[in-house]
């Protein structure tokens, strides 16, 4: 047999201190190992995308990878999406467009689209599709997905707008105080 | 579904990697790139390692830069970093229309240029880019380095000129000249499926009529590579849909096409046809 590992895996800003042998995918040291088990397990060879995690901010397969490679690592989850009581504006829309039927799914695609979102906040309508059509869904026929992602990418940026704003206003409050 | 026992190896250096792999190679020892082939097979127990040498801690590796001209692509550069042109002219752009077929997005974030050279899947759009523009490939074991060329690189069906005990290191894409003319065209029944049948092709313009020609095709027999009945097709007549008729009915001649289960020899010989047709159609400005 092969020797077992001490790691350290970063999930959503916590520690865990785990026991591992190197074949141990990440996906399933992130649940059976850190207890997360928001990230789901499908086909496990690549193709489904219900393991979709953001590894140092990009969407990567958690089937695909081995743990002891994700040490060191920004591992962020569907368990760190929601601020508090706050869902994040990907589940609200998700939840107000019926993005979801079943749910199995959804970890995979709240982690795609996140992961997207944050580095092309303006991605096109036709590069979008592409990124979805990354991870498979049986229940929703992906129209409400789609739609549920373009309005959160909307909701996202008129805050991002909005927070530019109020930062703007401030600043100018400040010199005005200051002039 | 779970990968068999293996002993993990994550070297720091490129000479560590390679001593390293020169002291498994004879177990079965592999090299570790992006893993979204290797880790698929090993999850179907297709393949079981005894040893993975993972390369991604090699900073070295990480190299994407030109070097006169050629275009010097690391061993841990992903597909992703193609989604945006690496250097200016018709090569970055090429590259960055290639890309978009490469599997999924959270793929192209993990996999990497030269672990799909190296596992030369018959379908793999990079192994065509390398031999439509005649790459060269720079393997390194522990004994030293050697350049190969697509030509002899490429042997079969997930079958190359590197040994066992060789990591490709990097692999060199000479820069295409500025006024070159370049088309591809990828055809699967499924977005980010393996292809069926893909062409890519260069050409340039003397005088009115067609230079310097290469036609290549991918997914449709063992090995990508040129076609030279249908460059011979192309040289030295003006672009338009007469050349492109020939060039295409020559490639569809020319070809040995693979037969699967669900598609015949038939079927891609008249894929072969269409795909290079309309990769020349795109390559007219």
């Amino acid at each position: 047999m092969t020797e077992k590992r001490d790691i350290t895996l970063t999930i959503n800003g916590t520690s865990y201190d785990i026991r591992i042998d190197p074949r141990r995918t990440l996906v399933d040291a992130i649940r059976d190992d850190c207890g997360q088990t928001g990230t789901h397990i499908g086909c496990e060879h690549g193709v489904c995308g219900a393991c979709t995690i953001l590894l140092d901010g990009e969407p990567v397969r958690s089937c695909l990878m081995f743990a002891v490679q994700a040490q060191g690592r920004k591992i962020r989850t569907v368990e760190g999406l929601a601020n508090g009581d706050e869902l994040h504006p990907l589940q609200q829309s998700f939840i107000e467009n019926h993005g979801l039927q079943c749910g199995f799914c959804t970890p995979g695609f709240l982690m795609l689209a996140t992961g997207v979102l944050e580095r092309e906040p303006d991605i096109s309508d036709e590069d979008m599709l592409d990124v979805l059509s990354s991870n498979l869904c049986r229940c929703t026929g992906y129209a409400n997905i789609v739609k549920a992602v373009r309005a959160a990418a909307a909701k996202m940026n008129a805050a991002k707008i909005n927070a530019t704003q109020t930062n703007a206003t401030a600043a100018n409050a400040a010199v005005a105080q200051r002039g | 579904m779970k990968p068999a026992p293996f002993q993990y190896h994550a070297p720091k250096t490129v000479d560590e990697a390679v001593k390293t792999l020169a002291e498994v190679a004879g177990e079965d020892g592999r090299i570790l790139a992006g893993g979204q082939s290797l880790v698929p097979i090993m999850a179907f127990r297709l393949a079981r390692p005894t040893h993975l040498v993972d390369i991604n801690g090699v900073e070295a590796l990480a190299r994407l830069a030109v070097d006169g001209d050629k275009l010097s692509i690391g061993a841990c550069v992903r597909h992703a970093a193609f989604h945006k042109p690496v250097v200016d002219g018709p090569l970055g752009r090429l590259l960055a229309k290639v890309v978009r077929h490469i599997a999924h997005y959270p793929i192209r974030t993990r996999g990497t240029f030269c672990g799909s050279v190296a596992h030369a899947d018959p379908a793999s759009e990079w192994c065509l880019v390398s031999a439509a523009l005649g790459a060269e490939m720079v393997a390194k074991s522990a004994k030293g380095t050697r350049t190969i060329s697509a030509e002899d690189f490429f042997q079969g069906i997930m079958t190359t000129a590197l040994q066992e005990d060789e990591l490709l290191v990097e692999v060199r894409l000479p820069i295409l000249p500025a006024d070159s003319r370049t088309g591809f065209y990828e055809f699967n029944r499924r977005a980010g499926d393996f292809a069926l049948g893909m062409a890519l092709v260069t050409y340039r313009m003397e005088n009115g009529v067609i230079s310097e020609p290469r036609v290549a095709l991918g997914g449709v027999e063992p090995l990508p590579r040129r076609i030279p009945q249908a460059e011979a097709a192309l040289a030295g007549r003006p672009p338009g849909r007469q050349a492109f008729e020939a060039a295409a009915a020559a490639a569809s001649a020319a070809v040995d096409p693979l037969e699967d289960a669900v598609t015949s020899a038939e079927y891609r010989r008249d894929l072969t046809g269409t795909v290079t047709r309309r990769a020349l159609e795109q390559a007219v400005i």
